[in-house]
């Protein structure tokens, strides 16, 4: 029974496949998505999108954040950037953690919404230095 | 009448502008179908929000604390214009149009009564606007010397435009682009940015009722900014292939254009040349009779 995953950045479609289960980091939460899901739009943190194709993970994505849109026959993730878990360079994401955390020094907290953004750069960042390592 | 050695320069020197011309018709179309790959990549995306953006925005759009990028400051005293060209010229009118284009728009705008603000992308549009409306350009963006534009410059415009947004500079965002109809049409066209328009639910097919997480309200403001991004980056991208088709078409012109001119020049030459040789036969035969 699968699902037709569908992972897209704003500049190109990086990867369309059907798997069996697709589990992604949802803001309040990893969810699985297997066929039939009811119809949702989320919100992504920053972590790894896993494919599953029977019980075994074939694919291991990181995604820094961004929308997936799951109806019962599709899972449409939207993300800036995707990379295979293979690929993501933990020099690379310590350095990105290191910036995430000096922007956040540097944001007005006063303003909740600027907060809260500089924050989920900062939790995108662990997540990929923890996918790296 | 010019003589046979000017001609001559002449010829060799429209002959060697043709030579560079036909050189840069070639270069524009080979960038232009890059940038027309560029462009279709961009399309999934683009769509997906769109359908994302649908069925949110019904579900808030009523709501009194619906966020600023969705309606609007309320007011509609200050209008930021964007103009998107091109960095460099010799493409025909593509650049001028957005000029001038602009140039209406704040002309119009300021009858009303209303101010006007100008953000000027590509350093062709800043050039010209600079002559114009300089007191009303607020900034500039150029990617001049750049291979490519990606969405990273994108959202940096974006991130721009937010700002003066939320730091209450300007009530209406309008963005003046040259829309890439085909390689032969490019058509300037204004698309209003905020208030952001909402795509026609009608339109957009199976926005059936969605669950969302976290609510509504969270989701929709993060999804306008990068809506608002994603936007700009097709004012780019079109903006993009939209120059390099129109320099393609204005160089295959100016081919052309030489190479009626070599011909014309060439018939001259003759002439001259065949006058020459008649006046020289006249001479010696009117000289032989004289003996």
């Amino acid at each position: 029974m699968p699902v037709s995953l569908e992972i897209v950045s704003p500049e190109k479609l990086l990867l369309s496949r059907s798997v069996d289960m697709v589990v992604i980091p949802a803001s309040e939460g990893d969810m699985g998505v297997l066929e039939g899901h009811a119809p949702m739009i989320v919100m992504l943190r920053g972590g790894t999108i896993d494919l599953y194709e029977g019980d075994k993970i074939v694919e291991r994505l990181f995604v820094d954040g961004g929308f997936a849109e799951v109806t019962p026959e599709r899972c449409t993730v939207l993300a800036n950037k995707a990379i295979p878990i293979a690929e993501v360079n933990k020099a690379d994401a310590e350095r990105r953690l290191a910036e995430a955390e000096a922007a956040y020094a540097a944001a007005d907290k006063r303003d909740t919404a600027v907060e809260d953004a500089a924050t989920d750069v900062i939790q995108s960042a662990r997540a990929m230095v923890e996918a790296a390592g | 009448m010019p003589s046979l050695k000017t001609l001559r320069l002449r010829i060799n020197s429209v002959k060697s502008t043709q030579k560079i011309t036909s050189a840069m018709k070639m270069v524009a179309a080979s960038k232009l179908r890059r940038a027309q790959q560029q462009a279709e990549a961009a399309r999934p995306y683009a769509q997906r929000m769109a359908r994302m953006m649908a069925s949110l925005g019904a579900s808030v759009a009523g709501s009194p604390t619906a966020p600023k990028l969705l309606v609007g400051t309320g007011a509609d005293k200050v209008h930021l214009l964007v103009s998107v060209a091109g960095d460099r010229g010799l493409a025909g009118a593509f650049n001028t149009n957005i000029g001038r284009m602009t140039r209406n728009l704040t002309r119009a705008l300021e009858a009303e009564g209303k101010t006007v603000k100008i953000l000027a992308i590509g350093r062709k549009t800043r050039d010209y606007l600079r002559r114009e409306l300089a007191s009303r350009i607020v900034g500039d963006v150029t990617f001049a010397g750049r291979k490519s534009i990606g969405f990273a410059d994108a959202e940096a415009i974006a991130v721009r435009i937010v700002g003066m947004l939320n730091a209450g500079e300007f009530d209406v965002c309008t963005v003046v682009y040259n829309r890439f109809q085909s390689v032969m049409t490019q058509t300037p066209t204004e698309m209003r940015l905020i208030p952001a328009p909402l795509p026609d639910i009608g339109e957009v097919a199976g926005t059936a009722s969605y669950e969302f997480e976290p609510d509504e309200e969270t989701m929709l403001a993060r999804l306008l900014p990068q809506n608002l991004a994603i936007q700009v980056y097709r004012a780019l991208l079109e903006t993009n292939a939209g120059f390099f088709s129109s320099q393609m078409t204005a160089m295959d012109n100016a081919t052309r254009n030489a190479g009626d001119m070599i011909k014309r020049l060439t018939q001259n030459y003759n002439r001259a040349r065949q006058a020459n040789i008649t006046r020289e036969l006249i001479e010696i035969i009117s000289g032989a009779e004289a003996l």
